[in-house]
């Protein structure tokens, strides 16, 4: 496609000027921007911007919630040639330095008051910020910093210069080639400095395509934009995808309105990471046990029927009639309406990426009817690498590749990726991006995986991070420590877990136990507790936990390659892991390494076989103060199967 | 940052004396407050902090003194023309209808402003519709400033305690108040819902440029935020001035950490 964004926009704008491009809720009533509205905002945001000075080739940052003005924002950027830069709207202060110094950064849209401080916050390390423009001026009235102004200003002095040369825009767009940079993204990498991904419009747009014509999407598509636009996850699917189908937008009117808002839209495309899909599946599952017992009943009932039927629906191969009967019936019951209150009731395609999904999950959504599928994609490959076609899903594959893409394995098992769609490289690092895009043109994604019997590629671990047994009754097996954290968050009660056991003679596990689901737990056995670290600390709770350790156990044991991954200790954090603290990435990965550290003492005391052991951490609140947090943490054994009893 | 316009005295309140019985809640207080300040009313638990307020906003009648407001003076306030004149509350003890949505209790804030009778409202009659479709607006304008998107067709009486704090709040500014008179606002929050309903009473001052009155215990709270404070002891006046000319004034450092005679 010879293409570029703002040139779509305004193809959209010329061929359906009316139809709405993004919905915004607003006072209770969802507000419609058609696409001849919004050409008119980008040409005069444009406009104001070319006045106030933003040059061709130099970067700006948006930062923001999912908001029509902070897409309309990056179109404009991209009009006058410059480049968006979307930054996360929950990172701290500290966090965007890297980037506005990286990117030599002098212009910055921000949403409201709190990105506004935390950019007053850092400027003095910034020193090169000069303009910074602001969506929502409430608390604001009384700041006089220098060069802040409200984007109302901007948009009113972009309107004076648009109408005095009304041709200038779409000469501006005109001059935008496919080859130019569109866009860069950085990435929360788990170690070191943030990377900024060079992407040109030219491979986002390649991209989007090909994911679009894969899944036969239109500009009939609705969708719901409620994950943070600096993830190229959803900046692909309302931004990049949104211009190339040109299909509607709708933001959610806060954070803690994003369920309700889902229902009342009713997305057909969905896209989603697991522990989102998990969060609405507890939720769910939390309402149904405070039901009557007839409900409860009628429930479990027609989700034995789902569970048994409903995959193989979807999958499209063939169901007796009976079983389809029940299904009708279940149907009726059950699964049609909860599909409507978890508001996928017209959800043609619904994707999950970014993590494993639980088996029981995946079923969950496809056996009511959801056509759930994964992909598999990053940053650097502007998403689309692989895809599972619609009667092909599966919980531990990712699917085949895409159109355009080449996928082959190196000798150590990692995956190599050749795509239209690859990054140009990490801005002013070509090191780093030596490392990863060689020069005979394929990525190293850093993920080791195999292609399976029918072509589907399946992700084992990081590359680096497949390490070995040593010593002990395991010598020399292989461990794979997100393999196991997965197979322990896919139980409900788990929220996060970090596994060590590379270059040691046994697996230990440290979990933060999923407070909505445990607690809910301990509430029906009339257990009290204080808080999140009271609970996680009662003797119930470990049992509880010990449970899932040994199941996880039980089915390692049945891996011939992964048996001596199975868990001997465990213990229960007294905090949850957090990406303020630097435990998590923003997208909520773990940091292994970096935890290693932090919990020294307790992952020593797990080896030296201890009970319990204390410790005192720092911690940061989010208002920016800090803490310390202290406990004393049990520790507790779990029981590992032989592989050979299990094949017994 | 600049400093925001405080205008001329909006509410005078002269030599006020109320008891019950043997009682004496208040004794001959006189204090001030200015257009679009933030006024707070301090002392410790039986001072007659709440009293001074229900003396304001025309629950109690004081026996002696008056009170100015717009530069009519009364001996005594009526609690239906105080509304209708422009004063706003909120309780202590949250006064919300605990079984109505969100959004109901704050239609109860409009109540006031809404012109068409009971029988064109039942009937949903064209004029009655818009009517309250305009009302519905500025009340959506509420839910918006106070971040309750999420709740608003939750009972209230789900609500957890800090929400619905704030939920009487957006009642009380439902009615557009000139002033607002806040009866203990951070009482029984955490940390957080503190901090959150702050910001919302600094905003209400500064967006509206609604005059507060606020009666709290937080002495961070109202040294923060306050513009000026009056301290109360045993119903008398023992200290009134900035934040500052407070927290030095012997008397008011004797009456909240006690003295040794």
């Amino acid at each position: 496609m010879h293409t570029t964004f703002p040139q779509l926009l305004l193809k959209h704008a010329s061929e359906r000027p009316a139809a709405p491009a993004m919905r915004e809720k607003e006072y209770g009533i969802w507000q419609a921007h058609s696409w001849l509205a919004l050409a008119g905002l980008v040409e005069q945001l444009a406009a104001g911007l070319h006045q106030a000075g933003l040059a061709r080739g130099e970067h700006m940052v948006v930062i923001g919630t999912n908001r029509p003005r902070l897409y309309a924002t990056m179109l404009a950027v991209q009009s006058l040639g410059a480049i968006p830069i979307p930054l996360y709207q929950d990172a701290v202060g500290a966090e965007c330095i890297f980037p506005l110094n990286n990117a030599e950064v002098r212009f910055a849209m921000v949403e409201d008051q709190e990105q506004v401080d935390k950019l007053i916050e850092i400027r003095e390390r910034c020193p090169q910020i000069s303009n910074i423009y602001y969506d929502d001026p409430r608390g604001l009235r009384k700041y006089d910093e220098p060069g802040l102004n409200a984007l109302d200003a901007l948009i009113e002095a972009g309107k004076a210069f648009a109408s005095q040369n009304p041709s200038w825009f779409r000469d501006e767009v005109a001059k935008i080639q496919p080859g130019d940079v569109a866009a860069m993204f950085f990435t929360s990498g788990t170690t070191g400095n943030p990377k900024g991904v060079v992407h040109t419009h030219a491979s986002l747009l390649d991209r989007a395509m090909a994911g679009a014509s894969f899944d036969k999407l239109t500009h009939a598509e609705e969708v719901l934009a409620y994950l943070p636009p600096a993830w190229i996850g959803q900046n692909i699917f309302s931004y990049s995808q949104w211009l190339a189908c040109g299909y509607v937008v709708n933001c959610p009117e806060s954070a803690a309105t994003v369920t309700i808002d889902l229902k009342e839209i009713g997305p057909t495309y969905y896209f989603a990471p697991p522990r989102v899909f998990e969060g609405l599946l507890t939720s769910v599952m939390i309402r149904m046990e405070d039901a009557g017992a007839l409900k409860r009943k009628l429930f479990a009932a027609c989700m034995n029927v789902a569970k048994r039927v409903g995959p193989a629906l979807m999958d499209g191969s063939a169901v007796g009639a009976l079983d389809r009967l029940q299904y009708a019936i279940g149907d009726l019951l059950i699964y049609g309406p909860l599909r409507n209150t978890l508001g996928f009731s017209r959800v043609r395609v619904a994707y999950t990426a970014g993590e494993a999904i639980g088996p029981d999950l995946f079923t969950f959504y496809r056996s009511i009817g959801i056509n759930l599928k994964q992909l598999y994609g990053s940053t650097e490959t502007a998403v689309f690498v692989c895809l599972q076609p619609d009667n092909q899903a599966r919980a531990d594959t990712v699917g085949v590749p895409c159109a355009g893409v080449e996928i082959k394995l190196a000798d150590n098992g990692e995956i190599l990726v050749k795509s239209p769609g690859l990054f140009q490289g990490y801005y002013k690092n070509p090191t780093a991006t030596a490392e990863v895009l060689t020069a005979d043109g394929w990525y190293h994604t850093s993920d080791a995986g195999f292609l399976d019997a029918h072509g589907h590629l399946k992700i084992i671990d990081r590359v680096k991070d497949v390490g070995r047994i040593k010593g002990g009754v395991n010598d020399g097996a292989m461990f794979a420590p997100k393999y196991v954290e997965n197979k322990l968050k896919f139980f409900t009660y788990i929220k996060e877990v970090v596994a060590y056991g590379d270059g040691r003679e046994k697996v230990c596990v440290m979990v933060n136990i999923d407070f909505d689901a445990v607690g809910n737990w301990a509430e029906r056995r009339n257990l009290s507790y204080a808080g999140y670290s009271d609970l996680a600390q009662k003797p119930e709770v470990y049992a509880l936990i010990k449970e899932c350790v040994e199941k996880v156990n039980a089915d390692l044991s049945l891996d011939a390659l992964l048996a001596g991954s199975q868990v001997s200790r465990f213990l229960v954090l007294h905090k949850e892991l957090d990406a303020d603290d630097g435990e998590l990435t923003r997208t909520n990965k773990v940091k292994r390494g970096f935890i290693a550290d932090k919990y020294k003492a307790l992952v020593d005391a797990l080896y030296e076989g201890k009970t319990a052991q204390f410790i005192e951490l720092q911690v940061k609140f989010e208002d920016g103060r800090s803490g310390s947090v202290s406990a004393t943490l049990t520790m507790d054994d779990a029981k590992t199967f032989s592989p050979l009893k299990a094949a017994a | 940052m600049a400093t925001k316009k405080i205008g001329d005295v909006i509410l005078d309140v002269k030599n006020i004396s109320l008891s019950f019985g043997g009682v004496k809640a208040l004794t001959d207080i006189s204090f001030n407050v200015k257009e679009h300040e933030i006024r707070a009313i301090i002392g410790p638990n039986g001072a007659g902090k709440s009293s001074m307020l229900n003396c304001i906003n025309g629950v109690y009648t004081p026996q002696q003194g008056a009170i100015t407001f717009r530069g009519k003076t009364f001996s005594h306030m009526d609690s239906h023309q105080v509304a209708v004149m422009g004063i706003g509350r909120t309780f202590q003890n949250l006064a919300l209808f605990k079984g109505m949505s969100v959004i109901d209790n704050l239609m109860t804030g409009r109540n006031l402003k809404i012109k068409s009778g009971l029988l064109m409202q039942a009937l949903r009659l064209g004029p009655a519709q818009r009517e309250e479709e305009f009302h519905r607006e500025k009340v959506e304008h509420i839910i918006d400033f106070l971040e309750i998107q999420a709740f608003r067709k939750t009972p209230v009486g789900q609500l957890p305690y800090g929400l619905q704090k704030r939920v009487d709040l957006g009642r009380a500014l439902a009615m557009e108040p000139q002033v607002l008179l806040l009866d203990e606002p951070m009482a029984g929050m955490n940390v957080e819902e503190k901090q959150d309903m702050c910001r919302f009473v600094l905003d209400v001052n500064e967006e509206f440029g609604t005059t507060i009155v606020l009666i709290e215990h937080d002495m961070g709270v109202v040294m923060d935020i306050s513009d000026r404070v009056v301290v109360l002891d045993y119903g008398k006046k023992i200290g009134d001035g900035t934040p500052d000319e407070v927290r030095n004034n012997e008397e008011v450092i004797s009456a909240y950490l006690g003295t040794s005679h």
